[in-house]
């Protein structure tokens, strides 16, 4: 076993298992840690694939920015666990079976002939001086335009259908509106009031 | 690799896309009385795109986008009917969201957007565009059902149509990354020279295959993996189920063809049986079920699913004409879900959703003509002579006769009698019940009425254009298939 395949089965091993955790762990906030762990190993997996670019990617889109918030969303609300998990237990026994039912029909499938490395072609090992940044970025901007270009009109949709959905007017807000503020006269604010002469009381 | 980029057969994507943006800010501008502004434009646009892709209409495919973007027949045919169908969705849902508060130009925009993922699905000749597009229609479709927030209904069918919807592009991620590996391709052009090299017994192949057209049936939402399509048409407002039970239907038959017959016709002997099941199935327990329900939404929904078997009906014949029968089938079947849900809009007013059978009681003493209208529609629906729905339905039937599918077409014109019985209950209902007391008169506006008055005579007036538009359907499907052979 050479070190590049030793260092894969650890990684996938910490996956599966971080993975696990995820699903099974109680404390919310130690699961979203527990993917960050997946997220993480992932990453090394995808680097013994040679695939250093997106590994870097992954680490820090999901690990640095969407985990983080998750986490801080996470914390913020009060999540009542035990209301979500009631009926847990009772979908068990027939979930597991599909589960496990899905695993070996796989395995069946996958152990076939079909699947050997022979019948796979092997990718082709890369030349000195290759950069899989570089050439991501080329083929990402010149042969994938357009469906690059798709992404991002999914992204906009993703963007206005989140503000839609979220942003309402609620009349018991209060916030500043600086036009006034500026707009605003001495007569609107101070009123000048009419009062008689009062006397000074003697110092006796 | 060429560099200069020739996005003519692309234009009218590209003028969907760009007034989506320029109606977003038009918006924001925009005065709440002169908010009509953007649905005017919106109309306009879905005009122009419909006008501009009838006027490219060509047999001949032309690619573009490095082999990423096809313009044929079959394209422009989906094109034309997406964005006309859009068309009077709109005109359709216009009062009804403007009663109910939900009249803001995203509204309009995310139709839009919806329309783009349509339009490049039906362009689609690349794995990776095919899903993009169907994303972006999703994501638009999940947040126009959930846009209605203060539904309790409308929420949990948003939640379910994305949990499912996201299922069931996993799936197709999955299968098409199976056969990316196989062939080392994503262009449907190249993987179908690749399948067509290896040998049809490749398990590998096959397990690919399931695994996306699975993912396709959760997207028609074919038996048995048609669960989500009940909730999500009765929860969302009518507004979006009249919008998603038609166009994207009319989108995920482009889909199936560029997949199934683009893509994998060799393997025609492998998902020719699980197309059956699909089929036989939606069929079966779309009937069946459909029977047991009291609101018109889900057992329009339940019909929805039945009709999809019909669909696949042709599909699975595997020759030019029964293809060219599912799109002419699909085409129709957008028409009649469109006036069905029509009327429940027509029938509806602020505050009151005429969405079940016991709302149609004596519709004919209080207003023949919609009466008359929704028998019309009914009668298409069941696919009973002279409407389209019978030539639509006779078109598939023949065309599994043809590939000596007898018994499947026995079977399929039995449920089709088990399915005439609901549709024949409405019209009983309206015509042989008296009406409830003290219900409240039908007031539509007139644009509604009109549309509502075409929609529903087309289902009779359309008869004489039949034979061309099948020529048009063969048409387009023959080009799927020319394209490969040249």
């Amino acid at each position: 076993m050479s070190f590049i395949q030793l260092a894969f089965y650890f990684f996938a091993a910490v996956t599966v298992f971080a993975a696990a955790m995820v699903i099974t762990i109680r404390n919310p906030v130690k699961a979203a840690l527990f993917l960050v762990l997946a997220f993480v190993s992932a990453a090394c997996v995808w680097l013994t694939l040679e695939a250093e670019f997106l590994a870097i990617v992954l680490v820090l889109v999901y690990v640095g920015a969407v985990m983080v918030l998750f986490l801080f969303v996470v914390m913020m609300l009060d999540i009542n666990l035990s209301r979500l998990r009631e009926g847990f237990g009772e979908y068990l026994p027939i979930g597991g079976l599909v589960a496990v039912l899905m695993v070996l029909e796989m395995a069946i499938v996958l152990s076939t002939d079909d699947f050997s490395e022979q019948r796979l072609p092997r990718p082709e090992a890369h030349t000195e001086g290759y950069s899989n940044t570089k050439e991501l970025g080329r083929l990402l901007y010149t042969f994938y335009v357009y469906p690059f270009e798709i992404a991002a009109l999914i992204l906009l949709v993703a963007i206005i259908a989140a503000i839609a959905l979220t942003l309402r007017k609620r009349p018991e807000t209060k916030y500043q509106n600086p036009a006034k503020q500026v707009s605003v006269r001495r007569d609107d604010r101070v009123r000048l009031v009419k009062m008689g002469a009062e006397r000074k009381r003697d110092e006796s | 690799m060429n560099t200069a980029i020739n996005v003519t057969p692309a234009i009218p994507e590209i003028v969907v896309f760009v007034m989506a943006c320029v109606i977003l800010v038009v918006d924001l501008y925009a005065a709440k009385e002169h908010r009509v502004i953007s649905y005017a434009l919106t109309l306009t646009t879905l005009g122009v795109a419909m006008l501009i892709s009838l006027y490219s209409f060509s047999a001949d495919p032309v690619y573009t986008f490095n082999n990423m973007f096809i313009d044929d027949a079959l394209s422009d045919v989906i094109k034309i009917a997406v964005c006309g169908i859009t068309f009077l969705v709109l005109i359709y849902a216009r009062e009804y969201i403007e009663l109910r508060g939900l009249y803001q130009g995203e509204y309009f925009v995310l139709v839009l957007f919806a329309v783009v993922g349509m339009m490049v699905m039906a362009s689609a000749n690349h794995f990776l565009v095919l899903y993009l597009g169907l994303e972006l229609l999703s994501l638009c479709l999940y947040s126009l059902v959930a846009f209605q927030r203060d539904s309790a209904l409308a929420t949990e069918a948003a939640m379910k149509y994305f949990v499912l919807g996201a299922l069931g592009s996993g799936m197709m991620l999955y299968g098409m990354s199976i056969l990316y590996g196989l062939t080392g391709t994503l262009d449907i052009t190249e993987v179908r020279q690749a399948v067509g090299a290896m040998p049809l017994d490749n398990v590998a192949l096959i397990f690919g295959l399931v695994f996306v057209l699975v993912s396709l049936a959760f997207k028609l939402g074919a038996v048995p993996f048609h669960m989500w399509v009940p909730d999500v048409y009765h929860g969302a407002s009518t507004s979006s189920t009249v919008f998603i039970g038609t166009a994207p239907k009319i989108a995920g038959f482009a889909i199936v063809i560029r997949l199934l017959i683009g893509g994998l016709e060799d393997l025609h002997g492998a998902w020719r049986d699980m197309v059956i099941i699909l089929s036989l199935l939606s069929i079966a327990i779309g009937n069946l079920i459909a029977i047991a329900q009291s609101n018109l939404k889900r057992m329009l929904a339940y019909s929805a699913i039945s009709h999809m078997g019909f669909m696949l009906l042709g599909v699975l014949a595997g020759t030019p004409n029964g293809y060219s029968a599912a799109l002419f089938y699909i085409l129709a079947y957008a028409l009649m879900s469109l006036g069905g849900f029509g009327m429940i809009i027509v029938l509806s007013r602020a505050g009151f959703e005429a969405d079940e059978l016991a709302d149609l009681k004596g519709l004919n003493q209080r207003n023949p003509w919609y009466a008359l209208l929704m028998m019309l529609l009914m009668v298409s629906m069941a696919g009973i002579p002279p409407t389209i729905g019978f030539f639509a339905k006779l078109s598939v039937i023949q065309a599994i006769i043809e590939v000596n599918l007898v018994w499947l077409a026995v079977v399929a014109v039995l449920f089709a009698v088990v399915g005439a019985y609901y549709y024949l209950r409405v019209i009983k209902l309206m015509y042989f019940d008296p009406p409830d007391e003290g219900v409240a008169s039908i007031e539509a506006a007139p644009d509604l009425r009109v549309v509502m008055g075409l929609n529903a005579w087309a289902m009779v007036l359309l008869l004489p254009w039949i034979g061309p538009i099948q020529r048009v359907c063969l048409t387009a499907v023959a080009s799927v298939m020319n394209g490969f052979a040249s």
